[in-house]
């Protein structure tokens, strides 16, 4: 039977930038989640989440052997931190935009 | 015997004394200071422009309070604190010395300032564009050096190797390099040796810090982070723990979250090393606060480097009013308006204008999260190259004390003066690194 549940309650993530480019490394805490965890959060899903913020190009890149996802979002910070008029310039928040996603897990 | 390299900084705003904890007690052959991000850097042109120091501001009271502990403890220093000046660095390190009876020999590495191939033509990577189409004059540019020039350092026999814009997990990967005599093309060995520094490079990012969730990621001691070690060995394989006693916690989700931090592709981390493929490391618990990471494998280095071009941003106004209780919410949104309109209908402003409503969306506003709330601040941001632009938003939302809404009290503001960086490539062989001495 497949539930859903908020990210944050099957995995850890954490944000990081370079330049106008933020990558969220995502971990799912059971194994046994990482495949349905997988299937639900596909690259296209985070940024039809968050368009207006995600305004290029989202790739995942998969570490399966060790439970991981890495989202990498263009033109994800405002310009980045040098030329962002965000509070938060180098996007260290965006970690838990992600963890705010439902995903259906079995 | 496993060698033992410390993390001494992962910035600039990092505490002084777990540094000097990890020098008096770490047992280590090495300690490394990382400060420069995309950020600092460019704050150490601004200050260098300004006639202040172009490195580092803690270059003095961390070196200070670590290298006595050092130089009795046989443990050599890297640090790219020379930021926009590292023979400034290595002179006043020269200074510091003196003063404190130390005799010391170091090292200055230049060579990665590289404005002098920036020409209008320069293709910028994010903006598809060229220097001069970005429309603003570049004031510096830096380009993420490597490892090779610290190793001729270290086999030179540096004490202290003060280096500007290199990358930061080089300045770890350089004594690996030169103690387990890596070849330039050993790739796996040289990815081996960028792992350790990638996951020491951000300090307490590995430790517990950046990590607490209560409730679902709980850290003792947050309070009282150390600094990160590595026990690498002769394979390439490290140990990443912390000193006993102090807060904080090294457990296998810690090492994986810093293993993807600021990383793009994880099968090709790109350094100027070596290109680095993470998706094959194995983490293993040893113990308590005792993480083994192994396997990482490399493929060879990218043939250009990257480099940072800044631009003078101008200046960074940003000010901030409060309001709370019942109608705080459409209060602040009116005081928003209030300011929009001043500057863009009456004073004529016609550049990008920011107002968040902190307590409700800020961080996450572009991002169209927003939650209720009755305690809320006003915060207006602006850029321009004209200080009076930035000045003027400021007096806007001062003015709203007596002028605004109801109730507005709190008023806080501050113009920053910035500088914007663009990333760009250059070739590896124009860029030609060296070592200057100084005898201390």
């Amino acid at each position: 039977m497949t539930r859903r549940v908020m990210l944050r309650e099957v995995a850890s993530a954490r944000a990081g930038d370079k330049g106008d480019v933020s990558n969220v490394g995502v971990w799912v805490y059971d194994p046994a989640h990482y495949e349905a965890v997988r299937r639900s959060l596909t690259a296209e899903r985070v940024k039809a989440a968050y368009p207006e913020l995600f305004r290029g190009t989202v790739t995942r890149y998969d570490l399966p052997g060790l439970h991981g996802l890495n989202f990498v979002i263009q033109h994800g910070l405002e310009g980045g931190v040098n030329a962002s008029l965000n509070v938060d310039s180098h996007g260290k928040s965006f970690s838990f935009l992600i963890l705010a996603l439902e995903v259906e897990i079995d | 015997m496993a060698l033992r390299i410390g993390c001494g900084s992962g910035g600039a705003p990092d505490r002084v004394a777990p540094a000097e904890d990890l020098a008096r007690d770490g047992a280590l052959d090495y300690l490394c200071f990382e400060s420069l991000a995309e950020r600092t850097l460019a704050q150490g042109h601004v200050a260098r422009r300004a006639g202040s120091a172009g490195y580092s501001g803690k270059l003095d009271a961390r070196l200070r309070a670590v290298l006595p502990h050092c130089v009795r403890n046989g443990t050599r220093v890297l640090t790219n604190m020379g930021a926009a000046d590292p023979l400034g660095a290595g002179e006043a390190t020269a200074r510091l010395a003196a003063e404190l009876g130390l005799s010391l020999k170091i090292a200055v590495i230049e060579g990665d300032d590289v404005l002098g191939l920036i020409t209008p033509d320069t293709r910028l990577e994010e903006t598809g564009g060229t220097v001069e189409s970005f429309g603003r004059t570049p004031v510096a540019a830096n380009a993420y050096i490597g490892h090779e020039a610290m190793v001729e350092a270290l086999a030179g026999g540096a004490d202290v190797v003060i280096a500007g814009r290199v990358s930061d997990s080089s300045l770890f990967l350089a004594p690996i390099a030169h103690e387990l005599k890596i070849a330039p093309d050993d790739w796996d060995m040289l990815a081996r040796g960028a792992l350790v520094g990638h996951l020491l490079e951000c300090s307490t990012q590995i430790t517990g810090g950046y990590f607490a969730d209560p409730g679902y990621k709980d850290v003792p001691g947050l309070d009282n982070l150390g600094y990160p070690l590595a026990e690498v060995d002769p394979d390439g394989s490290a140990v990443i723990t912390k000193l006993a006693g102090t807060g904080g916690c090294v457990t296998p989700l810690t090492v994986k979250e810093q293993l993807l931090y600021e990383v793009h592709d994880p099968a090709a981390y790109l350094t100027p090393d070596v290109s680095a493929n993470f998706t094959t490391v194995r983490i293993a618990e040893e113990g308590p606060d005792r993480i083994r990471v192994s396997a990482a494998t490399g493929a060879a280095r990218p043939d250009r480097l990257k480099a940072l071009v800044a631009f003078d941003g101008g200046y960074l106004a940003e000010g901030e009013i409060g309001y709370a209780g019942p109608g705080a919410l459409d209060r602040a949104r009116l005081a928003a308006e209030v300011v929009r309109k001043r500057m863009t209908l009456r004073n004529g402003f016609n550049g990008e204008l920011r107002f968040d409503l902190i307590g409700a969306t800020s961080l996450h506003a572009t991002a169209g999260r927003a939650s209720e709330s009755e305690d809320i601040r006003l915060r207006g941001a602006l850029r321009s190259m004209d200080r009076r632009w930035a000045d003027m938003l400021l007096e806007e939302i001062e003015s709203l004390w007596m002028g605004g809404p109801a109730g507005g009290g709190g008023f806080r503001g501050r113009v920053t003066p910035s500088v914007i960086t663009q990333p760009t490539f250059v070739n590896r062989a124009d860029v030609r690194c060296s070592v200057r001495w100084i005898d201390a």
